[in-house]
């Protein structure tokens, strides 16, 4: 829901990082995003795509999503397991102590220019 | 062919907000002033606690109100007519969210040398307001008997940054399937730390127990 804004933080940071490289044109944005990050890719890029045209050194740039997959650690068995498919509550030994290893992640990997 | 580079970055999009969000609680923290950042649904009754809890507090400490909404001005100037405190309301602009720019830009726009404490009212949503770190002190929220005692299974981030949770409406939990415990273990399930407080801001039951939450927060905050 709140993809437009994580769009306008976006935009500041790679705007930023082309100035600082001396380059004029950004091509492509590459996109860390977990799965349970809450940020839905698709809306993000549609927002993306009508906020980076209004920039001239982004016009045109695409924007590329690795999905990272959401992995939970159990303190209790100190086994790993899949977010999405079992959520907070340990698969192995039904534990609550549970902790997200990764998969939260709203990082920028790298710009093509 | 055009010679194409990689630039590596490698950065949270939070980042920014986040070393924003911490220079401006070490600002407030410099000028005395303790920073409430209030969260939950839009409905759950956040402006009709505000005036019982300022009312209550206004002849202990001095208050302001920050309202953040879409669009409208209905919330600053009730809780102006309810208790004659200084509140300002602030647009989003569209945003489904306050981030830590948005906060200092309303902040700019409250005299902090009167003020104690300043509760903002983020926007009335769930999910979002929850991502950004708005430079406040302490994040609460309030969820109301109505939208269901598994709300904290189904929003996890929002309870997993709140400090203090409160749990309205409980004057009508006899017409819904609520059960207090049960949300209580919900609730301590994302964040053992939270605090919990059960009130009924209409009739004004619990009101007091948030009044004291504040009251030792904002003297530890100017003391410590």
């Amino acid at each position: 829901m709140h993809e437009l804004g994580v769009v306008f933080y976006i935009i500041k940071d790679v705007k930023a990082v082309a100035e600082e490289n001396h380059v004029d044109h950004v091509s492509s944005v590459v996109m860390d995003i977990g799965e349970v990050s809450t940020v839905v890719p698709h809306l993000l890029t549609d927002c993306w795509r009508w906020a980076a045209d209004k920039e001239e050194m982004l016009k045109g740039c695409e924007l590329k999503i690795n999905t990272i997959p959401a992995v939970t650690y159990c303190d209790n068995c100190k086994k790993e397991y899949e977010t999405v498919k079992f959520g907070k509550t340990c698969p192995h030994c039904n534990s609550n102590n549970t902790w997200l290893l990764r998969g939260n992640e709203v990082e920028i990997n790298s710009i093509v220019v | 062919m055009e010679k194409v580079k990689v630039i590596e970055i490698k950065k949270s999009v939070f980042a920014e907000n986040d070393k924003d969000a911490d220079n401006l609680r070490k600002e407030l923290k410099t000028k005395g002033v303790y920073l409430l950042n209030l969260m939950s649904s839009p409905g759950s009754g956040k402006t009709t606690t505000l005036i019982q809890t300022i009312n209550r507090l206004k002849d202990k400490i001095r208050v302001a109100v920050m309202e953040a909404d879409i669009d409208s001005d209905v919330d600053a100037i009730k809780i102006k007519e309810a208790t004659g405190i200084p509140s300002i309301q602030l647009h989003t602009g569209g945003m489904c969210h306050l981030d830590a720019e948005m906060t200092r830009q309303g902040l700019d726009n409250v005299a902090l040398e009167d003020a104690d404490l300043v509760v903002l009212e983020n926007v009335g949503n769930l999910v979002c307001p929850a991502e950004f770190d708005t430079g406040a002190v302490r994040n609460a929220m309030i969820l109301s008997v109505p939208e269901g005692d598994d709300k904290p299974l189904k929003y996890p981030l929002m309870f997993s940054v709140c400090d203090l949770v409160l749990i309205n409406k409980i004057d009508v939990m006899p017409y819904f399937d609520f059960d207090l415990e049960r949300c209580k273990s919900y609730i301590h399930q994302r964040n053992p730390k939270a605090q919990v407080i059960p009130i009924c801001a209409k009739t004004g039951e619990g009101v007091e127990a948030f009044v004291q939450w504040l009251l030792t927060e904002v003297n530890a905050w100017k003391t410590n």
